[in-house]
């Protein structure tokens, strides 16, 4: 397998200490032509010059300074320059399309808590507000209201390619255990969020869901009442589903997602299933075997969180 | 624990790193026990009452509600009529449900001198039910339920028949209060919520609710 070229880094980043020196006969400055060293003296380097110099190696003393004391860079290389297998293609996208579903429900829930009010009796009049009173507040109401859909409609299209791939096989059964937590959450978060409008249909699609979980033997009244904070759906029920959908609910998605990420960093992805395996040549020292080409993405020298 | 001259002759092995004379455990060990307890002592006393308050309503049994509906004269044997009355105080037109009255009838055996009053919410899931007069029976529009005259299931997914609020007669005028359930005999039961069986096994399948109130 031909190795692929090491990913350019802009030259502006790297400390000098770390830069490719000027080609030989240059002073690394653009246009000035080589100086002759035997007839001239080298030109005396101004204050100006000095610093430009400075100027130049700024952004990368910046960074510097930032990863002396994180260690950051070494993180965020091996995290985004990770190898993927041969035959990665738009399929491997649907895991990061459901996560900017959630940023895009996260950015425009936290600009709708701006103006709604979660009061049983003044709900229903902030969302008008919000949809007729408010410039561009249909728009962004709109946007997390289908944005929902759209996150859940993806994140079932997400499980549906990880088992068509086989992808929720060892060592990635915990990410899987997980991704099926998120998509409880998420179903969670949209029937705790479909209330909130407390409109006619906000209203009975919830009573409907409330009943719903109330049918669940031995513990199913007392959830239901749980839900309900109380026999019958009332104001209590629209703060609590409030605080679940923007609060709790939210938490546990956003440290859920960084596992999820962790793992699939950790693990790396797999091969479609119609790439084959590439038998390892004998010849070759097992140090140097690419494992991320094996479909195997767990092989030690494929880990890229050793930042 | 013995005197400090037995000990000598009991211990076979001297004591491995880390133990002082006579002692069970080393420091390091009773220290991080202790911490640790003292750390779930300080969380536990945040969590138990958040959780607590959380979970309190499912215990809480509000006031008993009672609210006059009409007087005694609007109300007849063989025919409902429709009240709106407020079951849930504070949230305004949501908290408003509706219940068919009607005066109880000598031709369905019921005690003479009483109102009945049937609540509209539908048995399967909560919807709203119709009273339709032409055929005497209630009717639910979402997944097609349908009750007799009496609140009876005579057809549809719903599991028992439509619930009922108790009632009696303050100054002539007839009073709704809390709402109950029926099971198929026709015998009160505490209040369940929709999809819920009543009668037989399922009064311990599905437990009463603290927050209900007990049958008429």
């Amino acid at each position: 397998m031909p190795k692929l070229p090491t990913p350019k880094i802009p030259d502006f980043v790297v400390p000098p200490p770390l830069r490719k020196p000027p080609k030989p006969g240059t002073d690394g400055r653009k246009g000035q032509a080589p100086a002759d060293l035997k007839s001239s003296p080298p030109p005396s380097r101004t204050h100006v010059d000095r610093f430009e110099d400075q100027a130049k190696d700024a952004p990368a003393d910046v960074l510097a300074w930032v990863d002396q004391r994180t260690g950051a860079t070494g993180f965020l290389t091996g995290m985004l320059y990770r190898k993927v297998p041969k035959g990665t293609n738009w399929f491997y996208t649907l895991g990061s399309a459901t996560l900017f579903a959630f940023i895009v429900q996260a950015v425009t829930g936290v600009f709708l808590a701006m103006f709604y009010t979660p009061s049983a009796t003044q709900a229903y009049a902030s969302i008008s507000h919000i949809n007729n009173d408010v410039p561009l507040g249909q728009f962004v109401h709109g946007m997390h209201k289908w944005g929902a859909s759209v996150m859940v409609i993806l994140i079932f299209v997400h499980m549906g390619r990880t088992f068509f791939f086989g992808a929720y096989k060892y060592p990635r059964e915990l990410n899987w255990v997980i991704g099926v937590v998120l998509l409880i959450l998420t179903m969670t978060m949209a029937f705790t969020g479909y209330l909130l409008p407390f409109d006619q249909r906000s209203y009975w699609a919830s009573i409907v869901g409330i009943n719903i979980n109330g049918t669940g033997p031995i513990v199913g009244p007392y959830l239901s009442d749980f839900l309900r904070a109380g026999p019958e759906l009332g104001a209590t029920t629209l703060a609590r589903f409030y605080a679940i959908h923007m609060l709790l609910l939210p938490g546990a998605i956003i440290a859920l997602i960084g596992a999820h990420l962790y793992l699939v960093v950790k693990l790396g992805t797999t091969a479609p299933p119609w790439v084959k395996a590439e038998k390892p040549k004998i010849a070759e020292p097992v140090a140097q075997l690419d494992a991320s080409a094996t479909g195997n993405g767990a092989g030690p020298s494929s880990n890229g969180m050793r930042g | 624990m013995n005197g400090a001259e037995e000990a000598p002759q009991q211990r076979v092995q001297p004591d491995p790193p880390g133990y002082f004379e006579g002692e069970s455990m080393t420091r390091r060990r009773a220290f991080t026990i202790a911490a640790q307890g003292l750390g779930g002592i300080a969380g536990a006393a945040i969590i138990l009452p958040a959780v607590g308050f959380a979970v309190a309503p499912i215990f809480h049994r509000g006031k008993e509600r009672w609210e006059a509906v009409g007087p005694t004269s609007d109300f007849v044997e063989d025919t409902y009529r429709q009240v709106v009355f407020t079951e849930t105080e504070g949230i305004g037109d949501a908290g408003k449900t509706i219940a068919y009255v009607r005066k109880s009838s000598k031709d369905l055996e019921e005690e003479p001198g009483k109102y009945v009053a049937v609540s509209n919410r539908c048995a399967h899931l909560g919807c709203p039910v119709r009273f339709v007069e032409a055929a005497g029976n209630f009717i639910c529009p979402c997944h097609g339920g349908v009750y007799d005259f009496q609140g009876k299931r005579i057809g549809g997914p719903p599991v028992r028949p439509l619930d009922q609020f108790q009632t009696r007669v303050r100054n002539g005028q007839v009073e709704v209060g809390p709402r109950f359930s029926v099971t198929n005999q026709m015998e009160p039961v505490r209040a369940r919520d929709p999809g819920e069986f009543t009668g037989g096994i399922w009064e311990y399948l599905y437990p009463p609710r603290p927050s209900t109130f007990p049958p008429p």
